[in-house]
């Protein structure tokens, strides 16, 4: 399984990035912790001719917290999250979904960036940003751009990234300190990818749910906020009724299909336990 | 000085290596001028195999040479291409099913070798596959046992049939046994395709030294001498002309060892192009095409008295076989008939095994072949039965297990190869009852069925026994050094089960030195002793054991004899103190023997069996399917423990792989028989967080009759009960729904959906 | 290309295909054949090694990203004679087998027993669920592991 031949460039600037991947007809790659795009070529099912490292680039490693928000950049490690104490009070939901993400090695080098712009239909990141209706921060030869968290997943390893585009920053709105929140998730091991896994959060306005915010993984060829769950939550004081219709319409809002882990229907049920489970820890 | 090493739980010196990254592996091997071989494997299942083109593959810079079928059907191949031939069982029906060393006329299976491409680097070579041209012409594919038994798509037109053989283990008269009895019960069950899986791939490194017509061969493991003997015939060179190295070895738990297609392909590929060769699988490689294992599908009727005492047993197995039979593929198949019965009392028998051939990678043994299968099955009836007539589960299998005033007890018969079996001595109970009371079994099994905190709590026990000891012979053999200090060379194998310390603490023990005294201990290559017969059915400690006490008693009657020549001394007075040799009034030093050596064997065509109990402690969460183990007992009596730090290691991860095989793993093909588990995120291991709860007892307290060490082959004990305990332990946890477990692996989704069944039950069904 | 970095404290330099990966680099051009490949795609753990510091899979590592970098394999982590407290309590406990998921568990633990000498069991298999082996049950390294502690833990704390 020995990776297919390319070339290799370091760039040393985003710019210089931008100009290499814009410079191969589209068969270049960012080369970011590799946890996701080696793998994918050590099986061959990925053959770019030019890998661009983007370690050197050091202003995307930066994570910023401020009264907007919270602010990763690109290249921001796992590991860098989970020891970024600010973050357990910054963002509860980010830190939460990280500690399921892969395992200890892997943290060590797979970046938020990377995990967005691979796309695993089951990875705990893409969920996040979807849930939490981050921004993300592009760069590309026209230029900078933004794209919200629900437009930029296409489909399964599928984002409306260009082929001369990086991700350069992950924008998470401020998030408030009495926020209710909960994930849950349901992997065959530790650290693997999700059967299936729900974020939900909401605000408390006198005792009912006000902005609630359910996004799910692993049922779907994308992460995808679930609108229906959110119009059971939102206006209610969550209580077993509430968490048990909204688990039905959890399970009733998709449709995953068969595949060698598990079966559709399955899925379709797990993902309102998990939603489920998920309210429960919110509301406690 | 009486030495106390056997007995003990003594460090092992492999570790010094290991631990420091200093083990030699068959891909730490470099030697000047290697050409790196990468095999073309089929993406097809099962079609003609037209033509195999590699012509655009020679002009790549790097490629040095592509080996295809025609280079073995030339003038020196005058019998065409080779076949393995089988080393276990291999009876005349199963001829025409052995595999080409290289995919000929058919393909049969996804992976199956079709070129080896030799480069300068293993990246050019993977470069070059893609321009090898292929021509296949599909067939449609079988990919289960059941389109097997259409006879719609035949793999092997020679035949016309898919079934390879059928076995029949007999005992007694079932027939007439079960027309009166009481109370019958049948099931139709299954057990999930799972594989031995090596940390380490497979690999073979190929010297050919034409000048003195040697032919070196270094990766090997297992059974050397066996598969030299099969190279020899194949490559058209005397066995003399052969050395097989084992070199440190990643695991092999059945899998690893047996002579496979690369066995052949890579010294042939060394000789043909007069340059050595290395090949070295991938993980993806390994996943399709090392011997996978345990399909199999029963349909088995128990009849009993109404008191729970078994009467007969009977059915059918039908076993998975992949495409090919493969050097040990029917051991399973005949194992799991034959051996069903565990260690219960059984008096009347008749279950049939047939063998289905089907377009998947081949299958051969894994830890336990057939016994895991077979104790699923069985362990699932007696739970089943003790619910129908009322007894409590314990108290059942109390009423069946095999008493010690018994032995040697009687097994099934297996034929066509007229395989007898007995067992040989121990307390089934005692290891039941020890079992029962380290996990507590009074106070936890009242947790049985109930739902606390969201998860049903079960217990499930699971009694087995494990043959061991494979005959007939193994040989050892002890040389003086230059130093004085003892090697003992061993025609058994290491895979990794501390085999150097064990000999050495057998030996310093039967020569009454410190172990110290015994510098190396060899084993598994073919230069270093007459004959050997290696590691499988957890021999190594009996047969290859007695060999070295053996061996000890040989060494010590010619350093007598020596030694009462130059002492002027009867030999009879000769003594050996630690490194010194004495006789009379005077001595010498050890090392003034340097040379002497003697050669011991053990013979023996009865096997050992160890036994013991599996209990577990799980809950369910019925609502996600998962199982978590709170707390897992295995107590196995071997014997006699030679080294119970190892003996326990063995425990523990034979159980591990067990679970694995009972939860996560599963080998999966789609209906063209493409192979869809095709790396290590789709077959999923145990990792440490998974079965983290776990603890063993070994004790022994009734010593094997067959050996002069009271040994028992102890290797398998924890794999073989693991999928009946924790299926029994399932149903005990869902028994609010009436669920009963038919199928291995448990996954999320199996226990998912039988709970949902029994929530709604299909009126139709 | 050229590449220069350090391994188990000396400097190195070899030349190599952007290709190759940093567990083949280790184990063919620099002949440190402790790092065990058992999967290429980033799961089995054989291949960790310390990239400045951090225990990490040398099989998703390419050569040249390890410019400027100080590695640390299984040898790197050995004395010339005799055992560490860490290898010494992996032998104490028969914390292995065929030897082959060796190394990379060697590794991983000192990454973590050196940045957490508290770290109990959980966190410890954890961190080891990262690291597969197939013959122990991992029983028996997570005991290792925990008894190795009193080793990493700094004098007086």
């Amino acid at each position: 399984m020995k990776l297919p031949a390319f070339e290799y460039a370091c760039p040393t600037s985003i710019s210089e990035a931008v100009a290499l991947l814009a410079s191969h007809g589209g068969e270049a790659k960012p080369l970011a912790g590799g946890q996701s795009l080696v793998p994918m070529m050590a099986f061959r099912v990925a053959s770019p001719s030019l890998l661009v490292d983007l370690r050197k680039l050091a202003e995307l490693r930066q994570i910023r917290i401020t009264q907007d928000g919270v602010t990763l950049g690109a290249m921001v490690r796992w590991c860098d999250i989970l020891e970024d104490a600010r973050l357990k009070t910054a963002h509860p939901l980010l830190v939460a979904a990280v500690e399921h993400v892969a395992h200890y090695q892997i943290r060590n080098r797979g970046t938020v960036g990377g995990s967005i712009a691979h796309a695993d239909p089951a990875a705990e990141m893409p969920g996040i940003v979807v849930t939490c209706d981050a921004q993300i921060a592009v760069m590309g030869k026209a230029g900078a751009r933004t794209i919200a968290a629900g437009d930029f997943f296409h489909g399964p390893l599928m984002t409306a990234l260009k082929a001369d585009e990086i991700i350069t920053e992950i924008r998470f709105p401020f998030w408030p300190a009495k926020r209710r929140f909960g994930f849950q998730e349901f992997a065959r091991r530790r650290g693997d990818f999700a059967m299936a896994a729900a974020a939900v959060f909401y605000d408390d306005d006198g005792g009912k749910a006000r902005n609630a915010h359910v996004g799910v993984i692993g049922v779907a060829d994308r992460p995808l906020r679930l609108a229906s769950v959110e119009a059971v939550i939102n206006g209610q004081k969550i209580n077993d009724a509430v968490i048990a219709e909204a688990e039905a319409a959890a399970s009733a809002a998709v449709n995953p299909a068969d595949d060698i882990h598990a079966s559709g229907a399955y899925r379709r049920a797990l993902v309102g336990v998990m939603v489920e489970r998920a309210l429960k820890d919110a509301a406690v | 000085m009486k030495n106390t090493f056997i007995g003990a739980s003594i460090e092992r010196r492999e570790d010094l290596r290991f631990l420091r990254g200093r083990g030699t592996y068959v891909d730490d091997l470099q030697v000047p001028g290697l050409l790196y071989a990468v095999i073309l494997r089929s993406s097809v299942a099962h079609g003609r195999l037209r033509s195999v083109d590699a012509s655009a593959v020679l002009k790549i810079e790097g490629v040095h040479a592509v080996i295809t079928a025609k280079d073995m059907t030339s003038k020196d191949y005058p019998s065409g291409v080779p076949i393995v031939p089988m080393r276990l069982q291999p009876l005349p029906e199963f001829q025409p099913y052995e595999q080409p060393v290289i995919a000929y006329q058919k393909v049969r299976y996804v992976g199956e070798p079709l070129a080896v491409v030799l480069a300068s680097s293993v990246a050019l070579g993977e470069d070059a596959l893609e321009h090898i041209a292929v021509e296949i012409e599909e067939l449609p594919a079988v990919s289960t046992w059941q389109a097997a038994s259409d006879n719609k798509g035949v793999l092997f037109d020679t035949t016309g049939t898919n079934r390879s053989l059928t076995f029949e283990a007999r005992k007694g008269d079932a027939d007439t046994a079960f027309k009166d009895a009481p109370y019958t019960r049948r099931e139709q069950m299954r057990t999930g395709r799972h594989y031995g899986l090596t940390m380490e791939p497979r690999g073979v490194m190929a010297e050919w030294d034409a000048a003195n017509n040697k032919l070196t061969v270094s990766g090997a493991a297992k059974v050397p001498f066996f598969n030299r003997r099969i190279l020899a015939k194949q490559i058209g060179l005397p066995e003399s002309d052969i050395e097989m190295i084992e070199n440190d070895v990643g695991g092999g738990y059945g899998a690893r060892g047996e002579f496979y297609p690369e066995d052949f392909l890579i010294p042939f590929a060394a000789k043909h192009v007069n340059r050595p060769v290395k090949w070295i699988e991938d993980r993806r490689e390994n996943l399709m095409a090392m011997n996978h294992a345990r399909e199999t599908e029963a349909d088995l009727e128990i009849a009993c008295h109404r008191d729970g005492t078994i009467i007969a047993l009977r059915g059918e197995i039908h076993t998975d076989m992949g495409a090919y039979m493969r050097t040990n593929g029917a051991v399973g198949a005949r194992n799991a008939p034959q051996f069903l019965t565990g260690p219960y009392r059984v008096p009347h028998h008749k279950v049939d095994s047939h063998l289905w051939m089907t377009n998947k990678t081949p299958v051969g043994t894994y830890r336990g072949p057939g016994r895991f299968e077979g104790s699923f099955y069985m362990e699932r009836l007696l739970d089943m039965v003790a619910a129908d007539l009322g007894i409590d589960r314990i108290e059942l299998r109390r009423r069946n297990l095999i008493g010690k005033a018994e032995h040697p007890y009687k097994l099934a018969t297996a034929q066509p190869t007229n395989a007898h079996d007995q067992t040989d001595s121990g307390d089934y109970e005692a290891t039941l009852d020890r079992c029962l009371k380290e996990f507590n079994y009074t106070d936890v099994s009242k947790l049985g069925g109930k739902l606390i905190e969201g998860k049903y709590h079960g217990i499930g026990v699971a009694c087995f026994i494990e043959g061991g000891a494979a005959g007939p012979k193994e040989s050892a053999r002890l040389e003086i050094n230059d130093d004085g200090t003892i090697t003992v060379f061993m025609g058994t194998a290491s895979v990794g089960q501390g085999v150097e310390t064990i000999y050495a603490q057998i030996a310093a023990d039967a020569l009454e030195v410190p172990i110290e005294r015994i510098r190396h201990v060899y084993h598994g290559s073919t230069g270093i002793v007459s004959d050997g017969y290696g590691a499988y059915h957890s021999r190594s400690v009996v047969m290859g054991g007695s060999a070295v006490l053996d061996a000890t008693q040989k060494f010590m009657g010619l350093l007598r004899e020596a030694a009462a020549k130059r002492l002027d001394c009867a030999a009879s007075s000769v003594t050996l103190d630690v490194d010194k040799v004495i006789g009379g009034s005077a001595s010498l030093p050890l090392k003034e023997f340097a040379g002497l050596t003697a050669e011991g064997a053990f013979l023996n065509h009865k096997h050992t069996y160890s036994y013991g109990t599996h209990a577990a402690h799980i809950t369910v969460d019925a609502r996600l399917g998962h199982i978590e183990i709170l707390d897992y007992v295995v107590v196995q009596d071997v014997g006699r423990a030679i080294n119970p730090l190892t003996v326990r290691g063995q425990v523990i991860g034979s159980l591990v792989q067990g679970l694995g095989g009972a939860v996560l793993e599963d080998l999966k093909y789609d209906g063209q028989g493409q192979f869809l588990t095709g790396s290590l995120a789709d077959y999923l291991l145990p990792t440490a967080s998974d079965f983290p709860n776990l603890r063993c007892f070994v004790t022994d307290d009734h010593p094997s009759p067959i050996n002069p060490l009271g040994a028992k082959g102890a290797g398998e004990g924890g794999i073989v009960a693991a999928g009946g305990c924790l299926a029994n332990a399932v149903a005990n946890a869902l028994q609010t729904f009436r669920v009963e477990p038919r199928a291995l692996p448990l996954s999320p989704t199996y226990i998912w959906q039988l709970v949902q069944d029994a929530r709604n039950p299909d009126p139709s069904s | 290309m050229p590449v220069r970095f350090q391994v188990n404290g000396k400097p190195v330099e070899v030349e190599v295909e952007p290709r190759l990966t940093l567990a083949d680099c280790l184990r063919h051009h620099l002949r440190l054949t402790g790092t065990h490949v058992g999967c290429e795609h980033g799961v089995c753990g054989a291949c960790t090694v310390l990239v400045d510091g951090a225990a990490v899979r040398s099989c998703l590592m390419l050569a040249v990203q390890a410019e400027g970098a100080k590695v640390v394999t299984v040898e790197g982590l050995s004395l010339d004679e005799g055992l560490t407290p860490l290898q010494a309590s992996f032998r104490k406990h028969h914390a292995l087998q065929c030897g082959f998921c060796t190394p990379g568990m060697i590794t991983t633990a000192h990454a973590l027993l050196s940045a957490e000498p508290d770290c109990d069991a959980d966190r410890v298999r954890e961190v080891l669920s990262g690291n597969l082996c197939r013959c122990t049950g991992y029983i028996s390294i997570v005991e290792a592991v925990l008894d190795a502690r009193s080793a990493y833990k700094k004098a007086g704390s």
